[in-house]
């Protein structure tokens, strides 16, 4: 209750008329230019708000998500993050992996993996370890600190990536599919611990998912993406309701039908 | 009585199970063989296990299998430890830097295959007859599998885990420190492992080089004095120090380094 996320301020996130295709584009004239994958984009999130990429596998919205980030650069157009334009991973941008497996470092328990970018930032080791516990009871994780993660369930080892890039303390959180390898109970527990951090930290959310009852159950803005290639956003729908969200209520099931009208035929989408 | 003798077979075959699990029947087996094939022989031919035996003995009182022994193992340690010294960060830095691995591949898959013994007279004109070619020569087996293994290590690496690093704000200096060394180290381990093995195996060839002392001049000189069972004695050792010092290596990679993964059975 205390944030109040839809309120706009500046910063935030601006996606500016926006393309991507991989390889060298116009190079020899004899090869053919491969596709763009994403074609056209724009968009602008304000500061704070819960953002959701929905669409269907291989429409391009990860790699909108890589270049947010900082992996991936656009071929034509920009992103800024807080009016700077990104052009590189930054610690003003925490990214949570779809694949914590490959996202955490093994050989490094719960605490040091969440310190870990404080740490390479030359934080005070008394101001580090403040925050480090902090954010591990932020995530529900308190008790596991001294744990490896060979030892951590699938969903604690999304706590860790998700207390990892709080710590850091970013203006923006970036989550790529990343309850998608969870079954359905921890997902939904996960759900609603992410909306907790987000109501506790204020910062801007940007989540990539193909579910769509998961874009509904979390978004206050769900930006729905063509099928690639060439994919661009569609429509943004906003969703006001107020959490935690019941997705039986009537309104919602209205905004789920809404969406799930832009994945019927022509091109079937694919659900999971 | 019907139970008890159903039961019979099975509390004899239980320590045969246990015996054969932890390697020791193949021991029992060899044994057997070995003995029977001396008695099929002459003793100058294939020494018998007993003959053996006493010829260790013999080695064994007056001193020189012991002091042997340490003379080996001391060359064989010293020329690993260099190797892994060299190495180690040649496979690092040829794994983070790709023209210096451009650089370096081709002299890898080269030399890796012209064998240690091979270069025995030249490093005897080169690094004299004292102790520095016999550890140069450990030191040149101990350096592929190390190199080898140690870059397939940083190519292995998950891309995930650099982007999660840089997303955390580490630079490209902290991400190799952080982040490339340590996600290395089971390959890096399996290097080593090898590299001992290869260390072992090389001492022979070493010892070949105008040596006075060890394992492998006892095995290579055994020959002049006929004494076939000294060349027996000279295998088992240098098995039993392979055996064993690998087994210290994998002890230490299930205790102190299994954290970053080289915690095997292999």
């Amino acid at each position: 209750m205390s944030a109040s996320p839809t309120v706009y301020s500046p910063g935030g996130i601006a996606i500016r008329s926006l393309s991507k295709r991989y390889g060298r584009g116009g190079g020899s004239s004899s090869k053919e230019t491969p596709p763009y994958i994403l074609k056209d984009v724009s968009l602008t999130i304000p500061r704070g708000e819960f953002h959701i990429f929905l669409g269907s596998s291989g429409c391009g919205k990860s790699t909108l998500l890589n270049i947010v980030a900082g992996f991936l650069q656009a071929t034509e157009g920009n992103v800024l993050v807080d009016d700077k334009e990104v052009s590189r991973p930054g610690r003003d941008r925490g990214v949570v992996f779809q694949n914590a497996d490959s996202a955490i470092f093994p050989w490094l328990t719960v605490a040091q993996n969440v310190g870990y970018g404080l740490r390479m930032g030359h934080t005070p080791k008394r101001q580090r370890l403040e925050t480090v516990e902090r954010c591990i009871r932020l995530v529900g994780l308190d008790g596991h600190e001294k744990k490896f993660p060979s030892e951590l369930s699938g969903g604690m080892k999304q706590r860790v990536q998700i207390a990892r890039s709080v710590a850091n303390d970013p203006s923006t959180l970036i989550l790529d599919e990343p309850f998608g390898a969870l079954d359905a109970q921890t997902r939904k527990v996960m759900q609603d611990e992410l909306i907790h951090v987000w109501k506790e930290t204020g910062k801007t959310i940007l989540f990539v998912t193909h579910d769509i009852l998961e874009a509904v159950y979390l978004g206050q803005k769900v930006s729905i993406f063509t099928p690639g290639p060439e994919a661009h956003i569609q429509e943004t729908v906003s969703i006001d309701s107020p959490y935690p969200r019941d997705l039986t209520s009537p309104d919602l099931g209205r905004t789920i039908k809404h969406i799930e009208s832009f994945f019927e035929a022509p091109t079937a989408a694919t659900q999971s | 009585m019907k139970i008890s003798v159903a039961l019979k077979p099975k509390t004899i075959a239980k320590p045969f199970i246990w015996l054969a699990r932890k390697g020791w029947l193949t021991w029992i087996l060899l044994l057997i063989v070995w003995w029977i094939g001396s008695l099929l022989s002459q003793p100058e031919y294939l020494p018998g296990p007993g003959q053996t035996l006493s010829g260790a003995k013999e080695l064994v009182l007056n001193g020189t299998l012991a002091k042997y022994v340490g003379i080996s193992l001391r060359r064989i340690f010293s020329g690993w430890f260099l190797g892994l010294l060299v190495a180690i960060p040649i496979g690092l830095i040829a794994g983070q830097f790709t023209f210096f691995r451009w650089i370096i591949d081709p002299l890898i898959n080269f030399f890796r295959f012209v064998p240690a013994i091979a270069f025995l007279t030249l490093f005897l004109i080169w690094f004299g007859v004292g102790e520095g070619s016999k550890v140069v020569l450990i030191f040149y087996a101990t350096l592929f599998p190390v190199v080898v293994n140690t870059l397939a290590g940083v190519l292995s690496i998950d891309p995930i885990k650099i982007q999660a690093a840089r997303s955390q704000g580490a630079s490209q200096f902290q991400v190799f420190w952080s982040v490339t060394i340590p996600a290395s180290v089971p390959h890096m381990f399996t290097g080593i492992r090898l590299g001992l093995s290869s260390a072992i195996i090389s001492i022979v060839a070493a010892e070949m080089l105008a040596a006075q002392e060890g394992v492998g001049y006892l095995i290579y000189t055994s020959r002049l004095y006929f004494r076939t069972d000294w060349i027996f004695v000279g295998i088992v050792v240098l098995g039993l120090i392979g055996f064993f010092s690998d087994r210290l290596l994998r002890l230490l990679g299930s205790t102190v380094l299994a954290r970053f993964g080289t915690d095997t059975n292999s």
